[in-house]
This record gives structure tokens, sequence and C-alpha cells, in this order.
């Protein structure tokens, strides 16, 4: 599960280890993507791109682009592919599932060396008006 | 291969050799023909060219002096002459040749042995026995160097005829006369002009263009020809040309009638002669006229020796046009690789290319044949004449002539002996008076004469070959290629077969619109819709088993997104808008390779004061920016980060700088030369123009990027035919061409319309690019736009300059409220809070910079660092910043230079 709506037992799900607190929601556009610095357990600093979509869910994926090999996804352009929300790379245009980061699309192009096809997707959940992000 | 057998390394003979004498159109086509089907390679050629240059279009030689670009004539694949069968010799005409021996010797007296052939000498032009035809200042109209030799002339006497007067440099025109009222003497008359020269057609016969078409259409003829501000001098013989008295130069014509004409060049352009001296010396039969006598398969009474083109005496006479030549060509190539083709008889149909006016005639366009009945057409205001010549059973066709309007030419000279269906008068009236009956072409008519290709050849593309649009049928069949005056019916012949064969030619948008993009932009227009999701859910494809149509992709959403901006629809960013614009339009900026943006502030008609320059360079200074002039006209700043673009354009915005839309779908730039106000050769004050068109179209959303260009004269230093519009300065006003690009596929604009007052020029661009925004696929430029667009550049000539379709009105209302309803986006972002907050680097982090970016020196300015430069950088960063070298890594806010 990577995306969830706000439900009672978020609270205490999103205090425990490997959940940060990122933003309120309102700080989200609908349909545009936002980029977010998590700190993640291993003291790493990590860049992750921030989706809400239209029904109020919100997604998260690598803010780093495969292809391109650099810090952009948040601010590609959202979509649906068959019905499944999407993001599409600013830089070559490939296109990736929002809630499993699969490319779905690599427009004829490999990915940098060293790098995965696909993104890494994180969980999220909204509780309280504020949007978790989990990278334990 | 086993060397101990002792057998040569191939068992393949050499090749054969086949000596082609003459470098011309129809030598072309002979090689390329020759070369397309000698799969085997079972023959090698050797051309001989007089000219030093590779064989180039004659017929478009008027365009010379459009594109001032020998390159641009030349025909067919370049690659052709680079074949290792295939042998070229430029500027060696062969001087003589040995039929026993079977050998020709060329100028240089070279020896070289040929198994066959082939005579492709051409003509050269006449020169009538006139007093002083070789005065200086008589030229011939044949090469792309007596082109360029009249060209030099007029240029040196219209430099001769300046005089500086104390009220300004005032030019006396040049005068120039043209002998010879046939089509390549209205070609010449309109190369004088276009030359800026004065020209005047001298025609000994009773009316312009006798030999293809009839007296009435000469009539109708000579006024077109009379609108264009050529005069004309029907049924008059030139006696004598005379010398100026000082400068020995031609000076005045004698006319038998007693009349004269005062004169600065005189060119020639009463017919052609078939080259066949090296015929007759080689003791070849001649023709009486002229020509190496050929049978019907091109061969000469010697089994070993071929004549095509114009050099060839087929059927008793020579024929001076390129169709026929093309066709005796490929009889040759297919018969030396041992097939039985035979010439089928000459097409004549010609059409005149006159820049602007149409004439065109086919068959029997005299009415010649016995008992034959002519149905005519003539409107003298709107300059009209169009006659159908039938057989006396009223329906088969026997030929015609049209002047002032060569629509119909193109689909019934296909229809050459055919009978018409319905009333033959249905196809002479204007368009939409009477409809005309649909024609269903047999598949032996002939559609494409260039290239003698016929109907069913087109038809085969579709149904055997596979080809499913224009540019296949175009590759396959090579219809359409050389004049492409045949094109609109190639086109429709192929839709109608696509169609046919059931073959879906899908223009849907992407998988949530099934409209093209010029329908959605009238379904918003007509339905008058404002937002994404309203037109998704009126237009949108809803997928079988799905409740609704999606909510679209980085395709339609940035279409729509251009279309609700050409519409008028506020800012970009405004509302969910927002949410449709590619990353460059929803920053504002162009993204780079490492996600950070280029910066371009406008620089109207590249003109920027110092104190603009200062701030730039300030700007670039304080942000640590690369800075690079672009391509047009002005100065492009990277490596801003998404949180400092607001600063940046703070600073901008404060000293006078606007968007410059380098990242949109929009106008980009105007380019131009200094023009008059400074240059000693402008005519027009060309920046003054470029920055009013830059200004008015600032900001226009379009189908793809849109470039300008203004020069100031004729020299067009402004390179605007590389331009969609491009403007020229003429002593008279601004002649506009339109559909040009560099790029991938460069293309030279071609001319729209002439001498515009500055009025008049606002109001055709206006309507052009309106017509352009409203009609053309997603991301297609001009020029493939104006390549497809139903008619071609006529057909938008119509809408534009004539109002054809009555929108015109309309096109300027829309472009109006373009201009009246323009605000700088970026001043317009600064200003709103709200739009502000999207250029914060991290939600959380809003002006913390990217910490992955890195850049190292070069040049003296900085660069993204490489892969590796990052990695053996972050790897040990304390001892590659105590190094110098290799590499010096300095993070995204680290100043370049100190």
């Amino acid at each position: 599960m990577t995306a969830l709506t706000p439900s009672p037992t978020a609270t205490t799900l999103v205090d425990g280890p490997g959940w940060t607190a990122v933003c309120p929601l309102g700080a989200l556009a609908p349909e545009r993507g936002a980029a977010a610095l998590v700190t993640g357990s291993d003291g790493e600093e990590l860049q992750v791109a921030l989706f809400r979509l239209l029904d109020g869910t919100v997604c998260a994926v690598q803010q780093l682009d495969p292809y391109s090999g650099a810090n952009v996804m948040s601010r590609g352009i959202v979509g649906t592919r068959g019905g499944t929300p999407t993001v599409a790379s600013p830089v070559y245009k490939q296109v990736f599932e929002l809630h499993t980061g699969r490319c779905l699309d690599a427009a004829g192009k490999e990915p940098r060396a060293g790098l995965a096809g696909d993104l890494a997707s994180y969980p999220v959940v909204v509780s309280g008006g504020v949007v978790h992000v989990g990278i334990g | 291969m086993n060397e101990t057998q002792g057998t040569p390394p191939s068992t393949r003979p050499d090749p054969r050799h086949v000596v082609v004498v003459g470098g011309g159109m129809v030598a072309q086509r002979f090689v390329e023909a020759l070369r397309a089907r000698d799969d085997a390679g079972a023959w090698r050629v050797t051309v001989f060219a007089e000219e030093p240059r590779k064989p180039y279009d004659r017929v478009g030689l008027t365009r010379y002096f459009e594109v001032r670009d020998a390159e641009e004539l030349t025909l067919g694949d370049p690659a052709l002459w680079d074949d290792p069968l295939v042998d070229l010799h430029r500027d060696c005409a062969v001087a003589s040749i040995d039929r026993a021996a079977q050998t020709v010797t060329d100028r240089l007296g070279r020896v070289h042995a040929y198994d066959e052939l082939v005579l492709a000498t051409g003509s050269s032009a006449a020169m009538p026995p006139i007093d002083g035809n070789d005065l200086p200042g008589v030229f011939v109209y044949r090469t792309i160097d007596d082109v360029a030799a009249l060209r030099g002339w007029v240029e040196s006497k219209r430099e001769a005829g300046r005089v500086e007067t104390r009220g300004g440099v005032v030019e006396r025109p040049v005068r120039g006369a043209v002998v010879g009222g046939g089509l390549l003497g209205l070609e010449a008359a309109g190369a004088l002009k276009a030359l800026g020269a004065q020209a005047t057609v001298i025609q000994f016969g009773t009316h312009l263009m006798d030999v293809q078409i009839d007296l009435g259409g000469g009539h109708a003829l000579k006024r077109l020809i009379n609108d264009k501000g050529i005069s004309v001098r029907t049924d008059t013989a030139t006696k004598a040309i005379r010398p100026h008295r000082r400068t020995g130069h031609v000076g005045r014509m004698d006319f038998a009638d007693g009349g004269r004409l005062d004169v600065d060049v005189v060119v020639m352009a009463t017919g052609v002669r078939p080259r066949d001296e090296l015929a007759r010396a080689a003791g070849l039969e001649v023709g009486e006229r002229g020509g190496a006598v050929v049978d019907l398969t091109c061969r000469t009474a010697d089994a070993h020796v071929w004549a095509i083109g114009e050099v060839a005496c087929i059927e008793g006479r020579c024929l001076g046009l390129v169709a026929p030549g093309n066709t005796m060509a490929e009889v040759v190539a297919d018969r030396l690789l041992g097939g039985e083709a035979t010439f089928p008889g000459a097409d004549t149909a010609t059409k005149l290319k006159l820049s602007g006016v149409d004439v065109a005639s086919f068959g029997d366009a005299h009415g010649r044949t016995e008992k034959s009945v002519e149905i005519v057409w003539a409107d003298p205001l709107r300059g009209v004449y169009s006659k159908l010549v039938m057989a006396d059973d009223a329906r088969t066709l026997l030929g015609g002539v049209f002047v002032g309007d060569a629509g119909p030419y193109a689909s019934l000279r296909p229809m050459l002996g055919a009978e018409l269906p319905g009333d033959p008068s249905a196809f002479l009236l204007p368009e939409g008076a009477v409809g005309a009956p649909t024609l269903e072409l047999p598949d032996d008519a002939n559609v494409c004469s260039c290239n003698n290709v016929s109907a069913g050849t087109i038809r085969g593309a579709v149904t055997e070959h596979d080809c499913t649009d224009v540019a296949g049928v175009k590759a396959c069949t090579r219809a359409g290629t050389t004049c492409g005056a045949c094109l609109p019916l190639v086109t429709k012949l192929t839709k109608t077969e696509l169609a046919k064969a059931g073959v879906e030619v899908s223009n849907a948008l992407c998988e949530h619109f099934e409209l093209s993009r010029a329908q959605l932009f009238d379904a918003v227009r007509v339905a008058d819709l404002h937002t994404f999701s309203e037109i998704i859910a009126r237009f949108g494809r809803v997928p079988d088993g799905a409740s609704d149509a999606g909510r679209g992709c980085d395709i339609c959403k940035p279409t729509v997104a251009s279309i609700l901006a050409s519409l008028g629809n506020g800012h970009i960013l405004a509302g969910e808008q927002a949410t449709l614009q590619d990353t460059n339009d929803h920053m504002l900026a162009n993204m780079q390779k490492d996600g950070t943006y280029s910066v371009v502030p406008r620089m109207p008609g590249g003109e920027v004061t110092p104190e603009g320059l200062i701030v730039v360079g300030q700007v670039a200074k304080d942000f640590g920016l690369y800075t690079k002039i672009t391509g047009g006209q002005r100065i492009d700043m990277f490596g801003a980060r998404v949180e400092q673009l607001p600063e940046i354009w703070r600073r901008l915005v404060d000293a006078g700088f606007e968007s410059g839309h380098a990242y949109g779908k929009s106008l980009r730039t105007v380019k131009s030369c200094v023009g008059s106000t400074w240059c000693r050769y402008g005519v027009q004050d060309s920046v003054g123009m470029a920055v009013e068109l830059e200004l008015r179209y600032r900001g226009l959303r379009s189908p793809h990027k849109l470039k300008l260009g203004v020069s100031g004269c004729a020299r067009e230093c402004a390179e605007a035919r590389g331009k969609d519009v491009g403007v020229i300065a003429t002593d008279q006003g601004w002649n506009v061409y339109v559909g040009g690009n560099g790029g991938q596929t460069p293309k030279h604009a071609q001319l729209l319309a002439e001498n515009l007052s500055s009025a008049e020029l606002l109001r055709t661009v206006d309507r052009f690019l309106m017509l352009y925004i409203r009609t053309a696929d997603r991301l297609q430029r001009t020029a493939p736009w104006v390549e497809e667009y139903e008619g071609g550049l006529e057909a938008i000539r119509q809408v534009v300059i004539e109002d054809s379709l009555g929108i015109g009105a309309d096109l300027d209302a829309a472009m109006a409220q373009h201009v009246e309803g323009y605000e700088d986006e970026w001043k317009a972002v600064l200003d709103d809070p709200e739009k502000l907050a999207r250029f914060g680097s991290f939600v959380n982090a809003p002006t913390t910079p990217d910490p992955a970016l890195a850049y190292v020196p070069e040049r003296g300015q900085k660069r993204p660092a490489t892969a590796d430069e990052v990695a053996s950088g972050t790897a040990d960063p304390d001892l590659v910043s105590a190094l110098t070298s290799p590499v010096l890594v300095a993070g995204p806010t680290l100043e370049v230079r100190a």
C-alpha cells in the first residue's frame, strides 16, 4: 500500500519511526507535484516527489529521474494511462505509474548507468491535515 | 575463398560502360533510373557535363532569383553522384565522337571508350539575327550562369543609375526588355521584375504564349501580366538593338513599326535550338529542324548510340519540355537493362510558374481537331479565362486552356481523351457556383507528367505497397516530386484509396481525445469551453467499461493549454490551467539537463540598450549564471534554480524587461538586420518593423514555436526566409514569405504577397498566423502545415489575401483580442503571491537549493558537472578542492569566479 486516505488509525502509525511529516495537505496543489527533502533512518537526505490527485490521495516517488539523472520528477505532468494515475518525466517524457513507480513507457531510452528504470515509491499517510512520507 | 583453386575472386563480369554526353535534367533522370533498376550492377555510367555543377532544375531557374543558392536547385538525391558506378565529369564537354572506335574525346583531349552512348546535350537558346544582338547587355536565359550574369548586370546598372542629390539618393530604374512572349520569355520578364528592373515583353505573334494558348486566353494573360507591372507589346518585330552613345552598352530597341524603346538590358527568349553539332559531326542523321533522329526506343541509326531530351528528334520533332525528356530517359534505361519500353508519345501540357499568374494548357488547346467544340468561360473582372476543347460528342475531352485560375487543370489534364461525366461547363464555373461532378480517374490517366506516374500507380502504392500517407506515396512513386503541380490530386487519390481500403487514418491526439488538434480547437472555440475538466468531460474518449475519460496526459494537457491560451483565457498559470502546463510553461523558463532553467528576457527585434545589457550582465553575475547569445538575437542565462527564478525576474522586470517566451510554443523572436536607419543599403526600417511585429505577437500561443524575421533589403541579412514568417523590404513596401524554418529539415519560406504597405503586412501576418493556430496539428510547424493545407500555399493565399472563406474579419478580431489582452506573464506572477508560491525548491524547504547540483568551470564560466566528475568530486571533496586538477566540482551556490 503506497497511498492511504486519512483514517482514525493513521495517527498512531505515523508517530512511529520511519515516518516524516512533510507539509500540510493544503500546500500541495491538485494534479501538480512538489519536491520534499526527507532524512531517512540512515541519516541520508533523500529527495521525494509528492503528487496530490484530484480525490485527495497523495502519492510519493523518488525525485531523481533515472533517465536524465536530474532531480525533477515533481515537475512532470500528471495524468492517467488507462485510468491509472501517471507522471511524465519533464526531461525525456518517460511515463511512470504514480502508485508503484513502474515505468510504463521508456520513450525508447535506457536509464542512466547504475539507475533502475522504475521509480522507488513510498507510502504516504495524510493525518490531521499533514502529509507524512514513510521512507524507513 | 579457397585460394588453391586458382579461380578469379569474382565470376561477375566487369560492368559495361555507358557514356552520357550532357549533364542536364534528362541526363540526371537517366542515371537515376538506371541505377535504381540495375540491381546487378551491370552498367557503370560516366556523365560529361559542360556546366561546372551537378544537374539542376532548369525549370525552376526563375526561383534562383529568390533562393540565390545554386545548391537549392540541385535535382534528386545528391548521393547519386557518390555511387561508385557513377562518374560525373563537370566542366568537361565532349569534343568529338568516334562511332567506329566507340570512343568519345573530351575537351581536355582524353579518350573514353563506351559500350553504349547516350546523347543528352539538350538545347541552346536561339539568338535571332537582329542587328546588335551581340552588344553588352544582351542576355539569354538558359543556365544558372546566364541568370547570374543577368543579375550582376542589372545590379551594376542600378548602381550606375544611383544619383546623389541634395534631397537624398535618387535611383533611376533599370529598364529591361524581353524579346519573346512565350513561356520562357514570361519567366525572364518575371525574373527582371524580381531584380527590381522594369520589364517590357516584345512578342512577335498576336498574343502571349501563342504556342500553348488561344487568342482569348492570350488577352486574359496580358491583363494579368500587366497587373504584375510588366508591359507587353504584341505584333511587334524587333528590327535592331542600338548601342548607348557613351557606354556602348545596349541603349535602345528599334521596332519594325517605327516604335522605339530605351533599354539597359535585353533578354532573348525566342526559342531553343537542339545542340546536335556532335551528332552531325559523327555522321548521324539529323531532323529537318535539327536534333538527332531516333526511333520510338530513342535509338539512332547506330545501334550503340541513343538520344534523349531536347536533342532527340522523335516522331519528326524535338520536344522542348522536361516531361517527355524524362520519359525518354526512362525508356533508354529500360532498354539497356533488356526491357521493351517505347516512347508513348509526348505530353505537351504546360503550366506557367510565374509567381501569382496561373496559366496552363494541355492537349489540343487551339481546337485544331476536326469538328471539335470549344466551351469557354471568361470573367474579365476576375481575370479568368478557361476553355475546354471537346470532341464533337461533347463528352470526350481533347484539351484545355486555363488563364488566371489553373484550379481545374490538375484534375482535368489526366482526363485527356476520356469522357467527362456530366456537363463539361460545370468544370469551368467558379468553384462553389455549381458543384463539379466528382472525377473518378481511369487507372491509365497520367497524374504526374514530370515523372510519368499514372493514377493506377498511385492507387497501387496504397493497395499493394502499403503506403499510408502522401509522403509515402511520393517516395514510392515519385509522383509530385518534381514540379509539385499534381500534389493536390495525388493527395486526393491517396486519401480516397486509403478510405476504400478501410485504412483508418487516425487523427486522434492521444488515448484521451479522438479529435485532432485542429478539430479540438474548433470544438473548444464553438462550445465556448474554458477549462480542461469541461473539455475532457465533453469531448474526451471514454474507454469501454470506464466511467470517464481519465485525467489526460503529457500530450493532450499541453495541447489543451495551448488552445485555451490561443483563445484568450487569462494567465497560463491561472486556476486549473496551471496543471496543464509542461514544466517550461509552468516555471516560465526552459528546463536544462540538470533540472535548472535558463532565463531569456525579450529584446524585441534584437534591440537592446547599453543600460539593459548592464542589467542582464549584473543579474547573470550576481546569480552565477552562464550566458550565451541565442540564435534569435537575445541573451540566454543558464543555471537558474527554481527558487531563484522570481528574484531574477524581479530584477529584470524592474529594469523594464519582460518574458521572452523562450519556453513557450509561441512567438520566440523577430530577428532583424539593422535596416535603413543605419545601413547604406537598407530600403526600409527593418528594426522598427521587427519591433512592431514582436510586440504585436509576443505571448501568442501556437501549435509550435514561431520565429519571424525582417530584412531591410533584398540582401536578406536577417535570414528571414528561414523563418515561419519572413518579411523582406522592397523599395515599394514589404514582401512577405511564409513557411520557412531551420532545424533538422530546413525550408525556405515561400512568397505569400509582394510590396505590401505596413498596415497590409500586419493584416496579412495576423491572418496567416491565426489560420495556422486554428488549423495546424500539434507540434506542426508552419512549413509542413502549408504543405499539408488542402490546396497548399495558393489556398492559404486566397484565405489570407482574398478572404475566400469569408473568415477574414473573424481572424482579424481574434488577433485584435490577443494584442489587447497581452500582459507580461512574469510581471503577473511577481504580483501574485499564490503563483509565486510555486517557485519553491522543496515544499518543506522552499529556499534550499537542490543539493545534487554540481558545476565545473569552463572557458571562464560554469557548466554542469558530468556524472564522472560528480562521482570523483563527491568521493573526496576535500581532495578535489585542494587540487586544481583535474576538475573543480562546485556546489550549486558556489560562485565560479571571485
